[in-house]
C-alpha cells in the first residue's frame, strides 16, 4: 500500500510549510510568506528558464500561501505553462492552481482550455481525468462552450477507461448545472440511461447522478431509466453481503449506489408496467426485512449504511404514497427508531415520521406514537432533535389530540431554546386555532402563548387573535375577562397589552357589570402600563381610550385629563401627539350619537387564510409545509372561520391587508378598508355627516378645511380590494331575481335578527356586494334605528330603493317610518337611512326589510328581518329579593310562565353571561336568588298602548362538563304572549 | 449535492476545503468560521447533522479533526456520514495511519484523494480499492 512521506518530492515546499508553522506571531510569518513571495517573483520573472520541477515547487508554495488566506497576484502564467507538462505531478499541480485561483482573466482561459482540449484528446486516462476534474471544479460558462460538445462524445464512447467515464458523467452533470443550454443531450440520451447497466459500479455510481439531474429536467425523455434503476437495485439487494467485493462496505452490498438508485426513482412515479412494479415492491420489503435481522457487525458502520438504504427506501415509498402496507411497515420500522440508543436514527426517526403524517395510509399508525414523541421533546439533550420532535407533533395533530399537543408545545415552549422560539409560537397557534373546538380554550392557549414567549409572538399571532375575536360574538366576553385577567400581572409582556388594549377597546362593556372590573378600573389598569410601552403600543391604546369614552361616558372626564396632559397633547412623537390631539377633540365637540358612530365596534374581518400559517409558510419555505397544510386545510374547512377560510382563496386574500390590525394602522377603522365606515371623500361620507350635525342625507360643505377631518377621510385605495370582480363575473354575487316583487326573506334573516337581540350595533347583512351595518337606540316605547348602507363594488348601484313592511298582525302592533334614501349608491359609498319605530303594543315578528337595486344592469333584491325584538323597549327595573319573589309568586298562572331548557351553545361564561343580559335592556338583580350561580333579572316593556312587567331567572348547571352544560331559562310576564316570545329569543343566545 | 467540504482541527484551522458551489473569498471565510462555531459546540451525545443556513452540516470528528459535508437538506444522512468515513478509511490508509500533519504537508495531495471520490458535489467512486489503486498508480508517475 502506499505510504507518503512528509512533503516527499518536494523538499523545498516542506521546509517552507515547516517554517511557517514555527512562526510564533502572525508577524513573523507574514514577513517568512513575504520573503517567500519576493523569492518565487524573481525566480519567475529572472532570466534562467525554470525546469519544471521548480516551476511546480513554486507554484505549489503560491497555492499554499493562497490557503493560508493570502492574496496571490502573480504566478498564473507559470500554471498554465505546468498544464501542458508531459509529467504528471507537474500536471497536476498545475491543474489544482487553476482549480483552486480560478480566474476571470480571458486570455488565462483561453490558455487553460486549450491546454485542457489537449489533455482530452491525449488518450492518456490520467491526463484526461485531469483536465475532466479541472472543468468539474471550475465548471465556467468558457469551459462549458468548449467542451459541452465533447465531454458526452467521451462519456459513451466504447473504447473509454472507466475512471475515465466517472469523470466524464460528472464533469457533464456541473457543466449541466451551470449552462443547462449548452448540454445537448438528444442523441447520447439512450446511452446514457443505458450506463445503468453498466457492469463497473464506479461507472454506474457517477453516471446514475447525471442521470437523475437530468431526469429531473426531462422526465419524459429518461423514463426508461426507470426499469433499469429497479433490475440494478434488484441485483444488489438480493445480493449476499460479499458478493459485490469492492463494493460491499462493511457487509453492506453498495450502499451508495442503492441509496441513489433509491433517490433516481423518488423522480417518477410508481412504475406502470406490473412487473417491474413487482420486483420493486420486493425490494422495498427486501429492505424493510432486512431491517429487522441481526447485525451483521457491532460497527455503527455496518447499521449506518444500512439504515442509510432503510431511509432512502422509506422516502421512496412516502413517495409513492400508494402502498398502504408498505407506509404502514415504515412506520412501525420507525416507531422502533424513535427508541433507539442512537440519537442519529432517533433524530431521522422524526424527521421521516413528519413526511409520514401527511399520508392518509400512516397519519394514524403516526400518532400511536406520540407519547414517545412528547417524551423526546422533553428528554433529548440536542435541540435539533427536539426540534424534530415538535415537528412531528405538529404533523401529527388532529382534533383528537390537539389540546394534548398544544398543551405540550405550550409547556416545552417554557424552557425551548430561543433558536426555535418563533417557529414553537407559530406551530402552536396555528394548531390552536386549526382544532379550538371552544373558542375560550383558543384565547386562553393564545394569551399564554404571548404570557410565555411573548417576545417570539410575531405581530400575526396577535393579529389573528383580534380577528378571530371580533368575528365571533360567543368569544368576545370571555376574552374581554382573560385579558383583564392577563393584565393584572405586574410585569406583562408589551404584546399582552397590546391584546388587552385591543380587545377592551372593543368589548370591555361585556365585563363592566362587575364592580372589578368596572370601567375606570379597566382604564386605569391598561394606562398603568402605558408608559412602559413603546410608541406603536402607546398609540393604539390612546385608540383604545377613546373607544372607552364611547363604551363609557362616566369615563370620559378622566381619559380627557390624561389625553390633555402636556406628556400626550405635546408629545414628540408625531403619531402620539396627533391621536392625542384629534380623540381629545374629538371627545369635546361631538354628540354622543356622532361618538358612536365614529367609534363603533369594529366590523368582522373579511374571512381568509391566516396570517400565521402564511407566515409559517414563507418562514420555512413553501415545501415546508405545502402538503400537509393545504391537505388540512381542506379537510379541516379552517375551523374557527367557516368553510370561508381557504389557503388561496384570492378575493379574500386580496381584501385582508386593509383590515389587518396594525398597532399604527387606524384602530378605529377609519383610515382602513372597513366597509361600515370606509367610503371614498367624494360620497357622502358618514364622517361629513355627523359632524355637520345636519341631516344624513345632506353633506356639510367645507367640513374638510378640519385637520381632524382630513386626517380621518379614508384613501379610495384600500376599496379596491374588493373590487376586482366585475358585473356577471362574479358567480358568488347574489342571485338576480327578475321580480319586482319583493323577495321573500333570506333563509339567514332569522339567524341574522338572533345577532341583535343583546346588542344595538352591528353588521345586519353582508354580501359580495352590500354591507349593511345597523346601530339603534331605543326610549321608552320609540326607536330610532339608522342602517347604512354601503356598496362595495366601484360600480354603482341605479334605483336604489328600501321598503319596510309589517306582515299581518305587526302592522297594528308597531308603527315604522322610514326616511328616503338617495336612489343612487356610488361605488364604494355608503348611504345612511334612519327608520323611526313606534311599539304600540307587544308584538311577536319582526318587520321585514326589502332592498331593491341594480348592479350592471341586473336588479337585486333581497330582504332581511329588521332587528326590532319586543325586549327593545324594556326598561330595567331594579327591585330587592323580597320584592322579586313576590311578584315571580304573583305570576304564577300556567300561561304566565314559559321555560326552556337548553343545552349551552357557548361557554359558561358569568361575565358574558351577564353582559348579554344586560344587553337584553332588563336589570340584572344581584343577591336576589338565594344560589349565587342563578341569574335574575327584572324589567318592564313599554309600549304605548300597555306596560308589562317581566321577569327572568336563568339557572346554569355549571358544574357539568363541557358539552352537557344546560341551561333553564324561565320567564314570568304579565302578558303570556311576551314570556312566551322573550323566551324563544333568548334561548338562542347562550 | 454536496456544496462544499471542509476539515477543520478543533483550533478552527482549515485543513481542506473543497468548495462545490460559487462562493466569493469573503464568503468562504465567513462559512469556515460558522460551521466551526456550530460544529465544535456539539458532543457525543448529538447527532453528527446540523442544520445550517439553508443546507445541512453532516460531520464526524476523528481526534482533533472535524470533517464536515455540507449538502442539501433533503440528501440522505447516513449516507454522507458514511462517505465521510469511507473518505477517512481511504485517507488512512493512503498516508498509512493519517495524522494531522500528514493533510498539512500533502494538502495538494488530499485534493486528488478527493476528487478520486467526490466530483461536482457527487460521490465518484466509494470502492477503498479502486480508490487506493488509482492513487497509488498517479504516486507512480512522475
Amino acid at each position: 500500500m502506499p505510504a507518503v512521506s512528509k512533503g516527499d518530492g518536494m523538499r523545498g515546499l516542506a521546509v517552507f510549510i515547516s517554517d511557517i508553522r514555527n512562526c510564533k506571531s502572525k508577524e513573523a510569518e507574514i514577513k517568512r510568506i513575504n520573503k517567500e513571495l519576493a523569492n518565487i517573483r524573481s525566480k519567475f520573472k529572472g532570466d534562467k528558464a525554470l525546469d519544471g520541477y521548480s516551476k511546480k515547487k513554486y507554484v505549489c508554495k503560491l497555492l499554499f500561501i493562497f490557503l493560508l488566506g493570502h492574496d496571490i497576484d502573480f504566478g498564473h502564467m507559470e500554471a498554465v505553462n505546468l498544464l501542458s507538462s508531459n509529467k504528471y505531478t507537474e500536471k497536476q499541480i498545475g491543474y489544482l492552481f487553476i482549480s483552486v485561483l480560478v480566474n476571470s482573466n480571458s486570455e488565462l482561459i483561453r490558455l487553460i482550455n486549450n491546454a485542457i482540449k489537449n489533455d482530452l484528446s491525449s488518450r492518456n486516462p490520467t491526463f484526461m481525468c485531469l483536465a475532466l476534474h479541472c472543468i468539474a471544479n471550475v465548471g465556467s460558462r468558457e469551459m462549458a462552450e468548449a467542451f459541452a460538445g465533447e465531454i458526452p462524445r467521451i462519456l459513451v464512447a466504447g473504447d473509454t477507461m472507466d475512471s475515465v467515464k466517472q469523470s466524464a458523467a460528472l464533469c457533464l452533470l456541473r457543466l449541466y448545472r451551470t449552462s443547462p443550454d449548452l448540454v445537448l443531450m438528444g442523441e447520447w440520451t439512450s446511452r446514457v440511461v443505458h450506463l445503468l447497466n453498466d457492469q463497473h459500479m464506479g461507472v454506474v455510481t457517477a453516471a446514475i447522478s447525471l442521470i437523475t439531474c437530468l431526469s429531473q429536467k426531462n422526465p419524459e425523455e429518461f423514463k426508461t431509466c426507470v426499469s433499469l434503476a429497479v433490475s440494478r437495485l434488484s441485483r444488489i439487494v438480493s445480493s449476499a453481503s460479499t458478493d459485490l467485493q469492492d463494493y460491499t462496505y462493511y457487509f453492506v452490498p453498495a450502499p451508495w449506489l442503492s441509496c441513489k438508485l433509491l433517490r433516481l426513482l423518488q423522480c417518477y412515479p410508481p412504475p406502470e408496467d406490473g412487473a417491474v412494479k413487482g420486483r420493486l415492491v420486493e425490494c422495498l420489503e427486501t429492505i424493510l426485512n432486512k431491517a429487522q435481522e441481526p447485525p451483521k457487525s457491532k460497527k455503527v458502520q455496518h447499521s449506518n449504511a444500512k439504515n442509510a438504504i432503510l431511509f432512502e427506501a422509506i422516502a421512496l415509498i412516502i413517495h409513492y404514497d400508494s402502498e398502504p402496507n408498505l407506509l404502514v411497515r415504515a412506520c412501525n420500522q420507525l416507531g422502533q427508531f424513535l427508541q433507539h440508543r442512537e440519537t442519529n436514527l432517533r433524530y431521522l426517526a422524526l424527521e421521516s415520521m413528519c413526511t409520514l403524517a401527511s399520508s392518509e395510509f400512516s397519519h394514524e399508525a403516526v400518532k400511536t406514537h406520540i407519547e414517545t414523541v412528547i417524551n423526546a421533546l422533553k428528554t433529548e439533550r440536542d435541540v435539533s432533535v427536539r426540534q424534530r420532535a415538535a415537528d412531528l407533533l405538529y404533523a401529527m395533530c388532529d382534533r383528537s389530540n390537539a389540546k394534548q399537543i398544544v398543551a405540550e408545545m405550550l409547556s416545552y415552549l417554557e424552557t425551548a431554546d430561543y433558536s426555535i422560539r418563533e417557529e414553537m409560537v407559530l406551530k402552536v397557534a396555528i394548531l390552536a386555532e386549526k382544532y379550538a373546538v371552544d373558542y375560550s380554550w383558543y384565547v386562553d392557549t393564545i394569551l399564554n402563548l404571548i404570557r410565555i414567549a411573548g417576545d417570539y409572538v410575531s405581530e400575526e399571532v396577535w393579529y389573528r387573535v383580534i380577528q378571530i375575536v371580533i368575528n365571533r360574538d360567543d368569544v368576545q366576553g370571555y376574552a374581554a375577562k382573560t385579558v383583564f385577567e392577563a393584565l393584572q400581572a405586574p410585569a406583562c409582556h408589551e404584546n399582552m397589552v397590546k391584546v388587552g388594549g385591543y380587545i377592551l377597546g372593543e368589548f370591555g362593556n361585556l365585563i363592566a357589570g362587575d364592580p372589578r372590573s368596572s370601567p375606570l378600573v379597566q382604564f386605569n389598569l391598561l394606562h398603568s402600563k402605558f408608559h412602559l410601552c413603546s410608541v406603536p403600543t402607546r398609540a393604539l391604546l390612546l385608540s383604545a381610550y377613546i373607544k372607552f369614552i364611547n363604551l363609557f361616558p362616566e369615563t370620559k372626564p378622566t381619559i380627557q385629563e390624561v389625553l390633555r396632559c402636556d406628556s400626550q397633547i405635546r408629545n414628540s412623537d408625531v403619531e402620539l401627539q396627533q391621536r392625542a390631539v384629534e380623540y381629545l377633540k374629538l371627545s369635546s365637540i361631538a354628540s354622543t350619537d356622532v361618538l358612536a358612530t365614529v367609534l363603533e365596534e369594529m366590523p368582522p374581518f373579511p374571512e381568509r387564510e391566516s396570517s400565521i400559517l402564511a407566515k409559517l409558510k414563507k418562514k420555512k419555505g413553501p415545501g415546508a409545509v405545502s402538503g400537509n397544510e393545504l391537505e388540512e386545510g381542506k379537510r379541516e374547512g379552517g375551523e374557527l372561520n367557516g368553510a370561508g377560510e381557504r389557503p388561496g382563496d384570492s378575493s379574500a386574500i386580496g381584501a385582508s391587508n386593509a383590515s389587518t390590525p396594525s398597532p399604527s394602522a387606524d384602530l378605529l377603522g377609519l383610515r382602513s378598508a372597513a366597509p361600515v365606515s370606509a367610503a371614498p371623500p367624494s360620497a357622502g361620507s358618514l364622517l361629513v355627516d355627523v359632524f355637520s350635525e345636519a341631516g344624513p342625507a345632506a353633506p356639510a360643505a367645507g367640513a374638510n378645511d378640519d385637520g381632524f377631518l382630513r386626517d380621518l377621510e379614508p384613501p379610495t385605495e384600500s376599496s379596491d380590494s374588493l373590487l376586482a370582480e366585475g358585473p356577471g363575473d362574479s358567480d358568488s354575487a347574489p342571485p338576480s331575481v327578475v321580480s319586482e316583487d319583493p323577495a321573500p326573506p333570506l333563509p339567514e334573516s332569522d339567524e341574522l335578527l338572533n345577532k341583535f337581540v343583546c346588542k344595538n350595533n352591528g353588521v345586519l347583512f353582508e354580501n359580495q356586494l352590500l354591507q349593511i351595518g345597523v346601530k339603534s337606540e331605543y326610549r321608552q316605547n320609540l326607536g330610532r334605528m339608522y342602517l347604512f348602507y354601503g356598496n362595495k363594488t366601484s360600480v354603482q348601484f341605479v334605483n336604489f330603493t328600501t321598503t319596510v313592511s309589517c306582515p299581518g298582525e305587526l302592522q297594528s302592533q308597531l308603527n315604522v317610518q322610514l326616511k328616503p334614501v338617495d336612489p343612487l349608491v356610488e361605488g364604494g359609498a355608503q348611504v345612511q337611512q334612519v327608520i323611526n319605530i313606534e311599539c304600540l303594543t307587544v308584538f311577536s315578528d319582526a318587520p321585514l326589510l326589502n332592498i331593491k337595486f341594480r348592479y350592471g344592469g341586473a336588479l337585486q333584491n333581497l330582504t332581511l328581518k329588521l332587528p326590532v325584538a319586543i325586549n327593545k323597549f324594556f326598561q330595567p327595573t331594579e327591585m330587592s329579593s323580597h320584592d322579586f319573589f313576590q311578584r315571580w309568586k304573583q305570576l304564577s298562572q300556567p300561561q304566565q310562565e314559559a321555560q326552556k331548557i337548553f343545552k349551552a351553545n357557548h361557554a359558561m361564561d358569568t361575565e358574558v353571561l351577564k353582559a348579554k343580559l344586560l344587553g337584553l335592556g332588563t336589570a340584572l338583580l344581584e343577591k336576589v336568588d338565594p344560589n349565587p350561580d342563578n341569574f335574575v333579572c327584572a324589567g318592564v316593556i313599554q309600549t304605548k298602548a300597555q306596560q308589562v312587567g317581566c321577569l327572568l331567572r336563568l339557572e346554569p348547571n355549571a358544574q357539568a362538563q363541557p358539552g352537557e352544560q344546560m341551561y333553564r331559562l324561565t320567564l314570568r310576564s304579565s302578558k303570556d304572549t311576551v314570556a312566551k316570545r322573550l323566551c324563544e329569543l333568548l334561548a338562542e343566545q347562550f | 449535492t454536496i456544496r462544499f467540504i471542509l476539515i477543520q482541527n478543533r483550533a478552527g484551522k482549515t485543513r481542506l476545503a473543497k468548495w462545490y458551489m460559487q462562493f466569493d473569498d469573503d464568503e468562504k471565510q465567513k462559512l469556515i468560521e460558522e460551521v466551526h462555531a456550530v460544529v465544535t459546540v456539539r458532543d457525543a451525545k448529538h447527532t453528527n447533522f446540523v442544520e445550517f443556513r439553508n443546507f445541512k452540516i453532516i460531520y464526524r470528528r476523528y481526534a482533533g479533526l472535524y470533517f464536515c459535508i455540507c449538502v442539501d437538506v433533503t440528501d440522505n444522512n447516513l449516507a454522507y456520514l458514511e462517505g465521510i468515513h469511507n473518505f477517512v478509511e481511504v485517507l488512512n490508509e493512503y498516508f498509512h495511519n493519517v495524522c494531522e500533519l500528514d493533510l498539512v504537508f500533502n494538502f495538494y495531495k488530499v485534493y486528488t484523494v478527493v476528487d478520486e471520490m467526490f466530483l461536482a458535489g457527487e460521490i465518484r467512486e466509494t470502492s477503498q480499492t479502486k480508490v487506493l489503486k488509482q492513487l497509488l498508480m498517479l504516486q507512480s508517475l512522475e
